[in-house]
């Protein structure tokens, strides 16, 4: 699991679950895998994140090193905050761990890379 | 970006894909044929520039035939969603001997829109969606309507040609433009054991439905 893929994640599907979000990431295996850098794309996609999240993920995992904790403006004139931000959005992977529901406790886990988010019948509203 | 992947190589790359160890009946596991999807994914990118430096979700993605042609096409990142573990276990397979990183997969319920935020995040969604059953009729209008919720340009999906009109209508009651960009054969192998014949064959439409601008 990348964390672009963390950003989106919600456990809103729970019974009782208001928002759901973010989840709260436990790594016991984080791979960095290299991806092309590609400065067009992270500038455009850099503001469909919520960066506070981004921000508390990254070093939740031990890879917010150089992360700003604030984004200023004209971002994309910084090159070396958008490899940065490439690295940590796209090449570190949650191989093994697992997502907390900030509300309900209940864990997902992600496993080989993959976080499983399916619910069993009682516990989807 | 390097220049594109030959149509044929990329073909040849998805020919060397693992399919379904198990297909599974309740979720219609049929592979998606590999000169099928390169073909299709090849128009999508030359003609209408939806996979080089997108985000592209593949709606049950399977073992992963459009998401590992959409990664070597040079997507900026491929989600892929897929409800059953097993079918993950090949795709992950399939993605790491490709040594393809661009590919993120979650297990969900696509259906189920809370899994993320994810309203118009996507530039390009592309899927095979189930065609359904008795059981589920509908359900490939279902993974549509989800698919152009989630995008905020175009969905490229595989439908029966047999559902053209309905299609048609439905796109334009929910406020969009769709046209169908090919027309091709998918050549169905006989997987389940109520199909007699060895293979079937079926007329399909791959569908471009986008936001009206």
């Amino acid at each position: 699991m990348k964390l672009i893929t963390h950003n989106m994640l919600t456990s809103k599907c729970l019974k009782g679950v208001m928002t759901g979000y973010p989840l709260a990431i436990n790594a016991t295996d984080v791979k960095v895998k290299e991806v092309d850098f590609n400065p067009e794309f992270i500038t455009r996609v850099i503001p469909k994140l919520d960066w506070e999240v981004l921000w508390v993920a990254a070093n939740s995992i031990g890879h917010g090193e150089g992360l700003p904790k604030t984004l200023e403006p004209k971002f994309e004139e910084d090159e070396d905050l958008l490899k940065r931000v490439h690295k940590v959005l796209l090449e570190v992977e949650v191989e093994e761990g697992n997502l907390t529901c900030p509300e309900s406790g209940r864990q997902f886990p992600i496993s080989k890379g993959i976080p499983n988010m399916l619910l069993t019948e009682a516990e989807v509203q | 970006m390097s220049a594109l992947m030959k149509l044929k190589t990329l073909q040849g790359h998805l020919e060397s894909i693992n399919g379904f160890e198990k297909p599974k009946l309740k979720f219609e596991q049929y592979e998606t044929p590999a000169h099928l999807a390169a073909t299709a994914l090849y128009t999508i990118q030359t003609q209408f520039e939806s996979i080089e430096n997108c985000t592209v979700l593949d709606a049950g993605c399977g073992p992963g035939m459009w998401s590992i042609g959409a990664a070597l096409l040079g997507a900026g990142t491929v989600t892929s969603v897929d409800i059953d573990d097993d079918a993950l276990q090949v795709f992950k397979e399939n993605v790491d001997d490709m040594e393809l990183t661009n590919v993120d997969a979650i297990q969900c319920d696509f259906l189920d829109p809370r899994v993320a935020r994810w309203e118009g995040y996507f530039d390009t969604v592309v899927m095979n969606p189930p065609f359904g059953t008795k059981n589920n009729a509908g359900i490939d209008m279902k993974f549509l309507r989800m698919g152009t919720l989630l995008s905020n340009d175009s969905v490229y999906s595989l439908h029966k040609s047999s559902t053209r009109n309905h299609i048609l209508k439905k796109v334009k009651d929910w406020g969009m433009k769709g046209s169908v960009i090919a027309e091709m054969i998918y050549e169905l192998p006989a997987k389940y054991r109520f199909h007699k014949q060895h293979t079937m064959n079926i007329a399909v439409d791959i569908w471009r439905v986008h936001h009206a601008q």
